[in-house]
């Protein structure tokens, strides 16, 4: 009897062999991979080491040009801009992977239970998601700074408020969707709980749709935290971020174009990575 | 219409929600407006009087009573920072009328240089057929979208500032003065704002006009022997465009949040630059209605975009 | 006499002007710059008798234009500048954009307290004295004043014919009103909190107004540069902002700037030369670089070092001494900064002079106290106490001492749109890393950090400048245990005790005696760490001659003119 209800519980999850064959081998993919997979390894062997110390100072080497012993220069301090870059890549990265396991965690709980159920609740959550989006995000971010002091918890706390809103219309409306789907109806009538429902039978099919959002929020995060720590409202120096670092090199454009180049133009491999990669995942393998 | 009166009321059921946010936001966030005023060398005594002459003094449901209420008859306030002369403080009106013309004109540019140039890029897209072109486009648009604006607007500094000297970083010009020469300046920030929405929305017309070539219209026009030119403008685009057009709606949306960074790196005396100052010196009254009208200006244009679709798409309004 | 005086006196004010600029142009040679302080002492004996009566803060400012005491004056005057003006003619005229890194906080001159705004309205407003640029005053609206011996009665003489931007001549009535306004005579509201000290204004004829004070002190007279303005405008609601200075007022934007015309009617013969002046707001330093070199501003004070450099060669760029006192402010108030040998250690632990060469392109002045080498009757030099280099060894030990061998966490709070202090930070928390002390940075906005560090108190340590003005005692005053600007918790009772009698003593030796031994305590008990009096770089474009520069905080356009 057990076996029937399994059966009949059964959600039309993809087809598909093992995880090998499941991977996206396009070009967008591979390329993505590589550029993602060379920032993250240079971003975590950041955090244990990196050709020179971040902080120290030397008076003898500043604003020197990239050479085969600084390739990216070096900064006003003296200091080894790429050792710095790899430095502000783990921050950077860190920081955004945080903010999307919080925005995301936090969107799908929402999404999930108003989509599902519905009714005030889901009417409250619409209209505040509403407001929130209508407000510009970087206006948000300002005001919950604001609130919060800046430093790297709060950049974390507000822009995972920032991005929730995001999560939850896309898991909202997926469970829209689902939730007068026959397989639920099915399991409905049978007498599954909810929390099953909601976690188990739907949750695994909105995942296509979710992984692509979490990419593109992923990158957001990215552009958001540079951008706050550009503004001097996110990470604090001396600690490296990309963003506060590029906003020390606009002082310094014309003495050493490279600082503000090589720092930019890693933000951009960052983003870049992660928006093929994602591509890569979105077209499938039909390309 | 009903689906109007709906959408209606919820509009200014977000704006009430935004309005009293952004006031209560204000009441909690650290840092003394009268302080924040007169900085530290001020007397104990012109501190007291400022408070009073502010108001400060009153419970917050009584300020957000009197602040809403003289919006709602019109009157915005005035700011906490700006004189207007050496007695009186500037009205928020005024001090928003001054800027407002900055960003509205530099979204304007924003918006010329996306249509003018994404357009005729998605067409060239499709029609070329070039492999190649095909490749060498998608790689492109990628890549522009992925670089962040504020370090756009640093390169277009560092290019077309500092090494091919077609314009004078910093030295805006005031449009009051010399309109000309005031768009001329505008437009290396409005291209550093245009350039990833040229991308974006060049890929979604693409796509578009795409989805567009494989319907079964345009085989039927096809079929009918109309030239593949005719079929490319008069069919395909136009259909293609429909989306475009509501895209575009949220790219407008857009620009107008992204212009607040955009103004910080090229100092333009815009709403987006006054929002920053007037946030970090408390400047309430002129941050409360300025979180009050860009919001109003983003969720009016979600708005016009929503009933557009619902004008152009028959088929949504069934629901 | 009087046709011999006024054209000695524009003679004179060229031929400094001219010597000045060939300093400034010949890249300032010790010899040049010697014989213009010659030049002028000779030529303009009655000016300099008028400086040391001020400065002695007795008996009468003889000031030359007091004699003349019949108005048409001023007719020939300009008659000899017509004969001396063959090479001076081509001087006036012309527009020039200053380029200034704050916004006015107030339009009204007594209620603007930012050092931003004072630096501008400097050219709009003047008081019955007005500061120089050898940090002297000199008679402005009075044309002469006496200070009775007890020194609680002042008797100013009105110079005549000095008229206000709208035509006016100044009255004592317009001296009266601006008096009580600014002391809380009026309303019960000082705003300037040294003016409080006074009891009454009167006037005794058309001509002389005598202010009567509640406490003598020395250094009151330098609170007279307060504006004086028409009386009852500070009521009226439309008022532009109306002075006697050589500029008057035109139009203010936020955000953009302020423009200034210029007076035709100064008092000062001969001045300003420039038609306009447009001070330009630059929300980045970045930005003013790039405006410098793209010619949409003339002139900018307080360029970072690498940006100096990078004018070189293009701009004139001129170095001087702030009136600034920069320091790491230590909350003495709290765990374990209250340890004396804590904040003894810090001081040791910091090496001021890389700090400086980092940070300020080597061009700051290093101090160890509250008080600026620029007022040097009362400056004594206390590098030797903690050296300026760092001893580490030394900070250790005291660290040791203090039970803290292992170091502690402290978080320095700085209002992160200042670079240089920011930049500061980032040295200083390197620097600390070798006594164990791990310091972070906190960047905050500054309202916050008024409402938190300056009023609330509520930080560990922080780093900012505070400016000084004319006088001794102004930096001094907030380091006293009951001050409510001492927002460092600084308690010495000796220090109070002293202090007292700093401002009770008449006699100047005796007064920068005591200064001298406050300074002393404020750095042996290391009350914060004093870092440097940052230099101010400025950049004039190289058309510009005639800048003068004032050890206070003023940007006086008046002597500035156009060489093309």
């Amino acid at each position: 009897m057990g076996r029937t209800f399994r059966e009949m519980e059964r959600t039309p999850r993809e087809e598909g062999g093992s995880w090998k064959d499941r991977i996206p081998w396009n070009k967008y993919f591979l390329a993505g991979l590589v550029m993602t997979g060379l920032a993250l390894a240079l971003g975590i062997l950041g955090l244990f080491w990196t050709p020179y110390s971040t902080t120290a100072m030397s008076a003898s080497e500043k604003f020197d040009p990239p050479s085969l012993l600084h390739i990216f220069g070096t900064d006003n301090f003296g200091r080894d801009i790429f050792s710095r870059v790899m430095k502000g890549l783990g921050t950077t990265i860190g920081i955004s992977g945080l903010v999307v396991l919080f925005s995301g965690s936090a969107g799908i709980l929402l999404g999930a239970l108003t989509g599902y159920f519905g009714g005030l609740a889901d009417e409250i959550v619409m209209r505040v998601t509403d407001a929130v989006n209508g407000f510009p995000s970087i206006l948000l971010t300002l005001v919950i700074i604001s609130l919060l002091g800046s430093g790297r918890q709060n950049v974390i706390i507000s822009l995972g408020i920032v991005f929730v809103p995001s999560y939850v219309r896309i898991v909202r409306s997926e469970y829209l969707k689902l939730r007068d789907a026959d397989y639920i109806r099915r399991a409905r009538l049978l007498g599954v709980k909810d929390v099953r429902i909601l976690f188990v039978h739907i949750l695994p099919n909105i995942f296509s749709v979710f992984w692509v959002s979490v990419m593109i929020g992923f990158n957001n995060a990215i552009l958001a935290e540079s951008g706050m720590s550009y503004l001097g409202i996110g990470v604090q120096p001396p600690e490296a971020s990309l963003g506060n670092m590029l906003s020390d090199a606009q002082g310094y454009l014309q003495a050493a174009p490279w600082y503000a180049l090589s720092v930019g133009l890693s933000i951009v491999w960052v983003v870049l990575g992660f928006s093929l990669f994602s591509e890569g995942i979105r077209r499938g393998k039909c390309e | 219409m009903k689906y109007l009166g709906k959408k209606t009321i919820t509009l200014i059921m977000t704006l009430f929600l935004v309005s009293v946010a952004a006031f209560l936001a204000f009441q909690i966030i650290p840092g003394d407006v009268v302080m924040s005023i007169l900085g530290t060398e001020a007397t104990p005594e012109r501190e007291e009087q400022l408070r009073e002459e502010l108001g400060l003094g009153d419970p917050p449901a009584v300020r957000y009573l009197n602040w809403m209420t003289g919006v709602l008859k019109g009157d915005l306030g005035v700011s906490y920072r700006y004189s207007k002369n050496m007695n009186e403080m500037m009205p928020v009106a005024e001090l928003i009328g001054d800027k407002l013309p900055v960003t509205l004109w530099l979204a304007a540019v924003s918006l010329a240089l996306i249509v003018l140039v994404s357009i005729p890029l998605g067409v060239l897209w499709v029609r070329s057929g070039s492999r190649v072109l095909d490749a060498a486009l998608g790689v492109i648009t990628q890549a522009t979208m992925a670089v962040p604006s504020f370090f756009l607007g640093i390169l277009v500094t560092f290019v077309f500032g500092i090494i091919l000297k077609f314009f004078a970083p910093g030295g805006y010009i005031s449009y009051q003065e010399d309109f000309s020469g005031f768009l001329g300046y505008l437009l290396f920030p409005a291209l550093s704002i245009a350039l990833p929405k040229i991308a974006m929305t060049a890929r979604f017309l693409r796509n578009s006009m795409l989805t567009e070539v494989g319907t079964d219209y345009v085989r039927t026009a096809y079929s009918k022997g109309c030239t593949k030119r005719r079929v490319m403008y008069v069919h395909v685009l136009r259909n293609a465009m429909m989306p475009v057009v509501t895209f575009l709606g949220m790219i407008v949306a857009e620009i107008v949040a992204g212009s607040i960074v955009i103004e910080q790196v090229f100092s333009l005396p815009g709403i987006g630059r006054l929002l920053i100052s007037a946030i970090s010196t408390r400047d309430f009254p002129v941050v409360q209605i300025l979180i009050l009208y860009i919001t109003f200006v983003v969720i009016f244009v979600y708005f016009l975009v929503d009933i557009l679709y619902r004008v152009i798409d028959p088929r949504i309004s069934g629901k | 006499m009087k046709r011999c005086f006024h054209g000695k006196k524009s003679l004179c004010v060229l031929l400094v002007t001219a010597l000045l600029a060939m300093a400034v142009l010949g890249g300032c040679a010790d010899g040049t710059g010697e014989s213009s302080e010659d030049n002028s002492s000779k030529e303009s004996t009655v000016e300099s008798t008028q400086t040391d009566s001020a400065e002695s803060g007795e008996t009468t400012g003889a000031d030359a234009s007091g004699e003349s005491t019949e108005p048409e004056g001023s007719e020939s005057g300009s008659a000899e500048d017509a004969a001396s003006g063959q090479e001076t003619g081509d001087r006036y005229g012309g527009s020039i954009v200053v380029g200034v890194q704050q916004d006015i906080d107030s339009l009204d001159p007594h209620k603007a307290t930012a050092a931003g705004t004072k630096e501008i309205i400097f050219n709009i407003f003047e008081g019955l004295v007005k500061p120089d640029e050898n940090g002297n005053l000199i008679n402005a609206v009075a044309s002469d004043y006496t200070i009775s011996e007890d020194g609680l009665v002042y008797t100013f003489t009105l110079r005549d014919n000095v008229k206000f931007h709208n035509g006016n001549v100044v009255t004592a009535e317009d001296v009266k009103y601006s008096l009580e306004r600014v002391s809380g005579l009026l309303d019960g509201t000082p705003l300037i909190s040294t003016l409080s000290t006074i009891k009454s204004v009167d006037i005794l004829d058309e001509k002389t107004v005598q202010v009567t004070v509640e406490n003598a002190n020395t250094e009151l007279i330098y609170s007279f540069v307060a504006a004086i303005i028409p009386a009852g405008s500070g009521e009226d609601e439309t008022a532009d902002p109306i002075g006697t200075g050589p500029f008057s007022f035109v139009s203010y934007k936020p955000q953009q700037g302020i423009v200034l015309a210029k007076n035709p009617d100064y008092w000062q013969e001969g001045l300003p030369y420039l038609d306009q002046v447009e001070f330009k707001i630059i929300n980045s330093a970045d930005t003013a670089l790039l405006e410098l070199q793209g010619g949409t501003i003339d002139f900018y004070a307080y360029l970072t070092d690498s940006q100096a450099q990078a004018l070189q060669g293009s701009h004139q760029v001129i170095s001087s001494p702030t009136n600034m006192v920069q320091a790491l402010f230590l909350n003495n108030a709290v765990e374990p900064l209250n340890d004396v040998r804590v904040r003894q250690a810090i001081s040791y632990a910091l090496d001021k002079e890389s700090i400086n060469d980092f940070v300020g392109g080597g061009n700051g002045t290093l101090l160890s106290s509250a008080m600026l080498p620029t007022l040097k009757e009362y400056y004594v030099d206390l590098n030797d106490t903690y050296g300026t280099t760092a001893n580490v060894e030394k900070a250790k030990e005291l660290m040791a001492d203090a039970g803290y061998a292992d170091g502690f966490d402290m978080e320095i709070a700085i209002v992160s749109t200042y670079e240089f202090h920011m930049q500061t930070g980032e040295v200083i928390v390197e620097q600390l890393k070798e006594i164990g002390i791990n310091a972070t940075i906190k960047g905050m906005e500054n309202s916050s950090w008024l409402d938190e560090v300056y009023n609330g108190r509520q930080f560990d340590a922080t780093i900012t400048a505070l400016t000084c003005d004319m006088t001794p005692g102004y930096l001094m005053n907030r380091f006293q245990t009951e001050s409510s600007k001492n927002f460092i918790n600084f308690q010495s009772a000796e220090y109070d005790e002293i202090y007292a009698k700093a401002q009770a003593a008449l006699d100047p030796d005796e007064k920068a005696g005591y200064y001298k031994e406050l300074q002393k305590i404020l750095c042996d008990q290391a009350g914060s760490v004093f870092i440097q009096a940052p230099a101010n770089q400025t950049a004039i474009s190289s058309k510009l001659e005639g800048y003068k520069f004032y050890p206070v905080y003023v940007q006086d356009m008046s002597t500035v003119y156009i060489t093309e």
